[in-house]
């Protein structure tokens, strides 16, 4: 079966979307990725959609699905790279992608993921510290 | 074309994409055009068992557009305004598809009957 690749950098999880996806290799990629980050115990998805030429209510929905998902088991996701004409048609067609945080480019949106996950850690440390007491 | 199956779902954006470039449509108009046709498409896969799109290069005077008339011999639809609104829908979808395809478009129209299919017809003028 046809799947999209799904690249580990560290302590995130690369996707590069470069096909006009069919609806089944949206699924398959939204059940791969939730499997991928309960393995890998990643703590951040970055999805490259800059090749994407279009995102109707189904692959909206998937991209949905997979940042709910991800949060659910202690992951952000971020989305780069969209299109300006694929945002202003997404605008038009009703779909905010609520949730979905969204940087530039790659590199703004690992920044982004990076600088999220030391947040959590900051977190967490202090949880850690505060138990001790 | 036929609407049959999830692979058509493509055919039909790739041919959309063809169609609205040769009549040279800008990027947006094209993304807008595509978009529409692909969530009338999914409509016609899942909500009318299948049907086909007939793909139609106007002209009018100066103006030049792009129509399409997508078909179905499925249930129809019972109440049109309500399939209409955004938010709605009676499967598991997000309930953009009807209301968003008409944002994405000059003209919208739909015929439904009850048991007979739908036909959905939507252009867009250059
Ligand atoms: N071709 C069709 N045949 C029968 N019912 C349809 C058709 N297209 C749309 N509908 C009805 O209209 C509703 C709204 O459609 P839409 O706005 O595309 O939302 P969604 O696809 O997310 O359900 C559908 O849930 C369905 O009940
Ligand atoms: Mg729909």
């Amino acid at each position: 079966m046809e799947r999209i690749p799904i690249l580990r950098m560290g302590r995130v999880l690369l996707v590069t979307i470069q096909v006009d996806m069919h609806d089944q290799l949206a699924v398959t990629l939204q059940d791969d990725l939730t499997a991928k980050i309960v393995e890998t115990g990643a703590g951040g998805v970055l999805i490259d959609i800059s090749s994407l030429e279009v995102v109707d209510s189904f692959i909206g929905r998937i991209l949905g699905n997979i940042a709910t998902m991800s949060r659910v088991l202690d992951a952000q996701t971020v989305v780069v790279g969209m299109q300006p004409a694929v945002a202003i048609t997404l605008v038009e067609l009703g779909m905010s992608l609520p949730g979905i945080r969204t940087a530039l480019n790659v590199e703004k949106g690992m920044t982004l993921l990076q600088a999220s996950m030391d947040a959590d850690e900051v977190v967490l440390e202090v949880a850690d510290a505060s138990l001790e007491d | 074309m036929p609407i049959r199956s999830a692979q058509d779902l493509v055919l039909v954006r790739q041919a959309v994409r063809t169609w609205s470039a040769e009549l040279k449509f800008s990027l947006v108009e094209q993304t807008k055009m595509v978009t529409a046709a692909s969530e009338l498409a999914r409509n016609t896969l899942d909500y009318g068992r299948g049907g086909h799109v007939t793909l139609e290069m106007l002209q009018e005077g100066l103006r030049k557009g792009l129509r399409l008339s997508f078909e179905d011999k499925g249930p129809g639809i019972p109440d049109i305004d309500l399939a209409l609104r955004d938010g709605y829908t009676s499967g598991g979808g997000m309930g953009l598809g009807l209301g968003g395809a008409r944002r994405l478009v000059n003209e919208f129209d739909i015929v439904s009957k009850v048991g007979e299919g739908t036909r959905v017809t939507v252009t867009r003028w250059k």
